[in-house]
């Protein structure tokens, strides 16, 4: 059981078990990201040619694969997944932490910030990057937020309602009997730290910092919601 | 790092957002290459009225480039011209930063920029 809400310093703590695992397997994890879950797919697909907009946690890019007649900024604290990031033209890809964004406020038609959140390991932290993101938007924009469901109880982990939402994550990295690891081994287990939502708990998270929540569901073991700068804007078409 | 994307990015420093001479960021020190990009007019006609031009217009200054109209030409006018349209795109999608750095014009801080790839992690003191 990962013990994440007592830790003193969160930052130190998701530098551990979440940042150094992802620079570390970053090509591994990238070989196995291709596939677009289908929200986020229709989500950028039904963009305006010609929108701006943000992919945060954007890891080795796949979505900026989905649209190219819109231009996205994508950001990862992980410069190896950057620098794999970077090759999807015609966007753009830069390192930063979501919770310290380098643009300014309202600016942005949309952003999408897919399995990211869930990494942050207290409720402040996790809120804070709901609160960072819908800034960077304008009056009309929307924001795609997705994270991993603690109700997956037909998936390989099995987590369901009950159980205990703070969770350590195995990645297995293999490297193959050509390419062993200093120490002559050909795999080796990294634990990353994630934090399952409940039911309703994304939408909380989003009306707790002001955002209103436009649409939202669950998809293969993830929750999602598509959120807006203020409840007032939700009506407002887009 | 693309020209366009210096129009979208600011300093990280929670205290500069809200200054007006923390944008646009100011190019130091840079190496220039120009990659090859499909042109798409599509993409392009639309972006032209979310770029800030006055931004624009400081950062092609610094950067050493020829002189931009004072304000950005229009749909039509992009759409009668393709010298026009055809260096815009050169300008803003194909023109990169693949050394230098970023340096806010209110704090002083420098985002390295590394094999085209800024960097906007803080220091612990500025976060």
């Amino acid at each position: 059981m990962a013990d994440a809400a007592a830790a003193p310093n969160a930052d130190q703590y998701e530098e551990q078990h979440v940042h150094e695992v992802y620079e570390q397997i970053a090509s591994h994890f990238s070989s196995t990201r291709y596939q677009a879950w289908p929200i986020v797919k229709s989500f950028m697909q039904e963009l305006e040619p010609g929108t701006i907009g943000l992919d945060v946690g954007c890891g080795n890019g796949k979505y900026l694969a989905v649209n190219k007649d819109v231009f996205i900024v994508g950001s990862d604290r992980s410069s190896n997944l950057v620098k794999i990031a970077a090759q999807h033209e015609p966007h753009s890809a830069i390192i930063a932490d979501s919770l310290v964004l380098p643009h300014q406020p309202g600016r942005f038609d949309f952003a999408i910030c897919i399995a990211v959140i869930h990494h942050l390991s207290t409720p402040q932290r996790r809120q804070e990057a709901v609160k960072v993101i819908l800034e960077c938007l304008r009056d009309d924009g929307r924001a795609l937020i997705y994270v991993w469901a603690l109700e997956q109880k037909n998936s390989r982990r099995g987590w369901d309602e009950g159980d205990d939402q703070d969770v350590m994550v195995p990645w297995v990295l293999k490297t193959g009997k050509k390419n062993p690891m200093e120490d002559g081994a050909t795999e080796k287990t990294f634990q990353r730290y994630y934090h399952l939502y409940r039911s309703g708990e994304l939408e909380a998270d989003v009306n707790a910092v002001g955002g209103g929540v436009v649409d939202s569901g669950y998809e293969k073991d993830n929750w999602w919601a598509i959120c807006c700068k203020s409840e007032s804007f939700t009506k407002a078409s887009g | 790092m693309k020209v366009l994307t210096l129009n979208f990015l600011t300093c990280a420093v929670k205290a500069c957002k809200s200054t007006s001479t923390s944008f646009p960021l100011h190019p130091k020190d840079c190496e220039m290459v120009s990659d090859t990009i499909e042109p798409n007019p599509k993409l392009l006609y639309n972006i032209l009225p979310r770029v800030n031009w006055t931004a624009l217009l400081t950062t092609v200054a610094e950067l050493g480039f020829p002189e931009l109209p004072p304000n950005p030409p229009t749909i039509e006018e992009l759409q009668a011209d393709e010298k026009m349209t055809q260096e815009l795109h050169t300008l803003l999608l194909e023109t990169q930063i693949s050394e230098g750095c970023l340096v806010c014009g209110n704090c002083g801080h420098a985002y390295a920029i590394k094999e085209g790839i800024a960097n906007f992690l803080l220091p612990n003191h500025l976060v």
